[in-house]
């Protein structure tokens, strides 16, 4: 019955949503060229399944890639903060400025200093983009651990390693997939970012690019759609990790 | 007798943003092997830096912390401690809570082996039953109950414990007190308590010293005398004459620990 709960109800909120987009597009009399509707997709998947499929994969793999690469640099970051004043507030400040940059900005500054790697930049970018977040809750979830737990290992002669291994990164686990389940989303956009404005890209980015180009109004829609489905399977993929490796820090329901 | 925990002359000041803040100063105190003292004084005259000080988890400005014939220098393997707080790991069992310290101290011991001496020191607290519960599935009594387990699950020579039952309400504390009693006729070590319930040190300590305020130092020594059967101490005992004798003089030491006490009320 839970189960059954738990699929049913977002499947119908799904449905409901596209019910309520067709519905409006059919009583505005909106034109495909102002919005598009839920019946206009089927025909430009179809047409282009190809496209969309290479795109999505694309999309995917230097997603990932770049997140890959956030968790070990955030995680990496995340433990030198966490572990000594000094470097946190030397480094706080670097980062928080450097999250702050648009990261639209740093498209073009990318694609000039490593000319022509699409595929680098683009998982550079994810990766830039989606770091943040990681390193801060890691570093947060170190520095913020209560002295007892450290010593009730210190107490006996325990190595910092294994008080880290023992203690403290199983404690900051469930701090760490919040951050993951930000940066998921973020290294996405940053993906997408980059094939979309910066020329020749590829993915689903560059896709929607070629689908406004040639005024191809559903086929935009189309690759919104498949980005937001893209998007929720990363994201839950992540839920899922959490679930298997965090899971005790889920509170039983009342 | 050989004194297993002796601290000499131990003085501790903490540097902070305003100077250095004296929090120790020549303090001696001795307990022989086998013995429980507790350690009552003014809140924040310095018994958890003690505790920290005993456990070789820093080292004093001046003076000298000996375990067991051994001058203290780090942490050692045969100290077992608990706080307050009971500090249990929320990603593991109950008992692999209290496995915890033979991961560090034996590491080599066979997991059937870790288990077996678990499940024993879990059933001597009542807690039998629970070994694959969580912790935020247990009472804040049990939870501490685990986490006493936890700290002499390695058989450590010294239990230091820092205010342990101090969160619990009275009746949950009254059961603690008890069963730290039984364990200590099952499972020999000498154990320091810091507790800031005077009827606690009476009933657990065999002795109890009184630290004057920041910078503290010994100010008293109670032996305790505890009515009937020494090895069975009864909670009733706590309501005789004796005992409240001796409650009443710990009351009006912590008194002038605190500056209270109206002879150094005039200054
Ligand atoms: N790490 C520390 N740095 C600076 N001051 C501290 C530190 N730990 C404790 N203190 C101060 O030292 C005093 C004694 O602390 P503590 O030993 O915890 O006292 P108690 O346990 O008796 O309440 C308190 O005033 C406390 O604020
Ligand atoms: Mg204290």
């Amino acid at each position: 019955m839970q189960t059954f709960q738990k699929i049913a109800v977002p499947f119908i909120a799904i449905l409901i949503f596209i019910a309520l987009w067709e519905f409006l597009v059919w009583a505005n009399n909106w034109p495909d060229y102002v919005m598009a509707s839920p019946s206009d997709l089927p025909a430009a998947y179809s047409k282009f399944w190809e496209l969309f499929l290479i795109g999505s994969w694309q999309t995917l793999w230097r997603t990932v890639a770049g997140l890959a690469l956030a968790v070990l640099f955030g995680t990496l970051l995340g433990m030198i903060m966490g572990f000594s004043r000094i470097a946190r507030d030397g480094l706080y400040p670097i980062l928080v400025g450097f999250n702050a940059i648009p990261k639209a900005t740093l498209v073009p500054v990318l694609a000039l200093l490593f000319i022509g790697q699409h595929n680098f930049n683009t998982v550079l970018m994810a990766f830039l983009i989606s770091f943040f977040p990681i390193a801060v809750s890691v570093g947060i979830g170190l520095s913020t651990l209560e002295p007892e737990y450290r010593d009730i290992l210190r107490s006996l002669g325990a190595s910092r390693f294994t008080i880290f291994r023992k203690i403290a990164l199983p404690k900051t686990l469930p701090e760490f997939f919040g951050a993951l389940k930000v940066s998921v989303t973020l290294a996405f956009i940053g993906t997408n970012l980059v094939e979309i404005i910066s020329p020749h890209g590829r993915g689903l980015g560059a896709l929607f690019l070629s689908g406004q180009t040639n005024s191809n109004y559903p086929l935009m829609f189309a690759v919104l759609i498949a980005l937001a489905v893209l998007g929720i399977i990363l994201y839950y993929f992540v839920v899922l990790l959490e679930r298997i490796f965090a899971g005790w820090a889920e509170r039983p329901q009342q | 007798m050989t004194n297993l925990i002796d601290i000499k002359g131990v003085t501790h000041a903490y540097k902070t943003p305003k100077g250095l803040l004296p929090v120790l100063s020549n303090l001696n105190l001795s307990v022989p092997e086998g013995e429980f003292a507790a350690v009552v004084g003014p809140s924040g005259c310095g018994k958890s830096t003690l505790t920290r000080l005993v456990a070789g988890l820093m080292k004093p400005d001046q003076g000298e912390v000996w375990l067991h014939g051994k001058l203290v220098k780090s942490p050692r393997k045969t100290v077992g401690m608990a706080f307050q707080n009971p500090v249990l790991l929320e990603w593991r069992s109950i008992l692999d809570n209290v496995i915890l310290p033979l991961e560090i101290v034996a590491p080599s011991m066979p997991r059937a082996q870790k288990v077996a001496r678990a499940e024993e020191l879990l059933a001597l607290v009542g807690l039998s039953g629970f070994e694959t519960k969580r912790p935020s599935e247990l009472s804040g009594g049990m939870r501490q109950r685990a986490s006493l387990c936890r700290s002499i699950v390695h058989k450590p020579d010294v239990l230091i414990m820092d205010e342990p039952f101090g969160a619990l309400d009275a009746f949950t504390r009254e059961d603690l007190w008890q069963t730290m009693h039984d364990l200590r006729t099952k499972e020999p070590f000498t154990a320091v308590l810091i507790t800031h319930d005077l009827r606690e040190s009476v009933y657990l300590g065999d002795q109890v010293f009184v630290l004057s305020g920041r910078p503290a130092t010994t100010q008293y020594v109670l032996d305790v005398q505890y009515p009937g059967q020494d090895r069975q101490r009864k909670l009733d005992g706590l309501y005789t004459p004796e005992c409240s004798e001796m409650l009443a003089t710990l009351r009006e030491q912590i008194k002038i620990a605190q500056g209270r006490h109206p002879d150094a009320a005039g200054h």
